[in-house]
């Protein structure tokens, strides 16, 4: 699955920085039809987590009140250099992840 | 004080406005389980919302909660509803001392006009709420393209 | 004397088109103008507009060599900039006479030069191409040609444009010459320009064409949608170029 991750490439150690995340998913709600009106089947991310170095800062469960292509932005105290890595994961089983540097001065 | 009237006062700490209309709002008994007893308070939560929404399939929402978050005292996790959407519990986010700031912003649908509630929960077992008012509207043309 | 004459003629015809505009080069306005200030915004963020994510996609494939001849977009164009080149669309093939769209260009593209198979009208692949390639022209105004052979094209599109259709009864210019402006149920109607196209659209909750966007004014009036790739929409597409002319393209537009 495709997602863009945007942090700040560089922080002050100590400096709250602000991390967004926007995922290609259609975050299917179970509730529209297709053409020929039979149900499409409910697939949303229904889970997702930031790791920074390993330990987890952020999670959030998500449901198909979350639009499609989800876009989620959070703050995390940069504290070293390293990597904020997302994982999430949908109703059917699959999964995603990303991963973006950080350097961290001071 | 009797009994009866502690448990009543009780219940109505926990009751959220439009409470009233109980048996239609699919809100505060989640709330409630959520809370399990403890009191919920108005205040600290912060949700922003559009007054009118350009589409209820994306609808951008803000929640700040008021916290210094250290260790002593941060926001554990909020938690989103919607009073409408055929699965009120739209989101829940769970944060730590990491975080810096309680602050998410992110996009929602919202299956019509309503109102969304934000509860925070945070580290000393306290629950605060806030809780905004949209107007979502349908779009003009059927589109079966 | 004679080509003095023509050349009255096309002068003449040429200010006759200008007059016959129906929104004036100074009053042209985007879709994105008659957006509430959110989607707006969604727009304008190039990290959380949705429609960046096939840009991206179509970066990457444009890289990818594909076919039987194993060749990437960019093993042709190599480094050259692609900047304008969508914003000259649609536009006459000079090899075989027919009128091009983007979607049309990149499928002759991959069949003839690559050996590839051509890519369906919504797939995700042919999504992520045109918009990455419009958004190669970001800002540039758009510059389609009506001379030559694309002339009895934009003719067609222009009799399109007018024609009345469906249970409605209405054309588009019923709408978007003489409506502009003017609230539709909530929302306002705007002016109908291409300039933004592919664009992410709420509705679909994904991203989509300018002909998916064709497809959905017609079922909106209730009138009968052409299948995607048909000749009215590629001259449709043509006329909406000519009549948008000068709008900056702001691909990947988001749309109600």
């Amino acid at each position: 699955m495709a997602a863009r991750i945007q942090i700040p490439r560089e922080a002050r150690r100590g400096e709250v920085i602000e991390v967004r995340i926007l995922i290609q998913h259609p975050m299917e709600t179970g509730y529209r039809h297709d053409d020929v009106g039979h149900l499409i089947k409910r697939n949303v991310i229904n889970v997702l987590s930031c790791r920074y170095n390993g330990v987890e800062v952020f999670r959030a469960d998500l449901s198909s009140g979350i639009s499609a292509n989800p876009y989620v932005q959070f703050y995390t105290v940069a504290e070293a250099s390293g990597d904020l890595e997302f994982t999430w994961a949908d109703d059917e089983g699959q999964r995603g992840s990303e991963r973006q540097a950080i350097v961290v001065k001071g | 004080m009797r009994r009866r009237d502690f448990l009543a006062s009780a219940v109505g700490a926990l009751a959220l406005p439009g409470a009233a209309l109980a048996q239609a709002d699919p809100v505060d008994p989640l709330v409630r389980a959520l809370a399990n007893g403890a009191p919920l308070r108005k205040g600290k939560v912060a949700l922003v919302l559009p007054q009118l929404a350009d589409n209820g399939n994306s609808v951008p929402i803000r929640i700040t909660v008021d916290s210094p978050m250290t260790p002593a005292d941060h926001v554990k996790s909020i938690h989103l509803y919607s009073e409408r959407n055929p699965v009120p519990n739209m989101a829940n986010f769970y944060l730590s001392p990491r975080a810096g700031r309680a602050e998410i912003n992110s996009r929602v649908r919202l299956a019509g006009s309503q109102r969304v509630t934000a509860v925070a929960k945070l580290s000393d077992g306290s629950f605060w709420y806030a809780a905004a008012p949209i107007v979502v509207t349908l779009s003009a043309c059927l589109d079966e393209s | 004397m004679r080509r003095l004459a023509l050349a009255a003629v096309a002068l003449a015809a040429g200010v006759a088109l200008a007059q016959e505009r129906a929104i004036a080069p100074g009053e042209l306005k985007s879709g994105s103008a008659f957006l509430g200030s959110d989607l707006r915004a969604l727009q304008n963020d190039d990290f959380a507009n949705p429609g960046m994510l096939w840009v991206e996609r179509g970066e990457k494939l444009w890289r990818e060599p594909a076919g039987k001849e194993n060749l990437a977009c960019a093993g042709c164009h190599k480094d050259t900039s692609m900047r304008g080149v969508a914003a000259s669309y649609p536009k006459i093939d000079k090899a075989s006479g027919k009128l091009l769209n983007l979607e049309g260009r990149i499928n002759l593209c991959r069949t003839e030069r690559i050996g590839a198979e051509p890519l369906r009208y919504e797939s995700e692949d042919l999504l992520a191409l045109t918009a990455y390639l419009a958004r190669q022209s970001l800002g540039a105004p758009i510059a389609a040609s009506i001379a030559g052979a694309a002339r009895a094209h934009f003719e067609a599109g222009r009799a399109s444009y007018h024609l009345r259709r469906g249970q409605m009864n209405l054309s588009c210019a019923h709408c978007h010459d003489a409506q502009w402006g003017k609230r539709l149920l909530s929302e306002t109607i705007s002016q109908g320009h291409p300039n933004a196209y592919p664009a992410y659209r709420m509705e679909w909750q994904t991203m989509g064409s300018l002909e998916r966007r064709l497809r959905a004014c017609l079922s909106g009036i209730r009138a009968e949608m052409l299948p995607y790739g048909s000749q009215e929409y590629l001259d449709l597409e043509l006329y909406l170029a000519w009549r948008a002319q000068g709008l900056p393209i702001e691909t990947p537009g988001v749309r109600r």
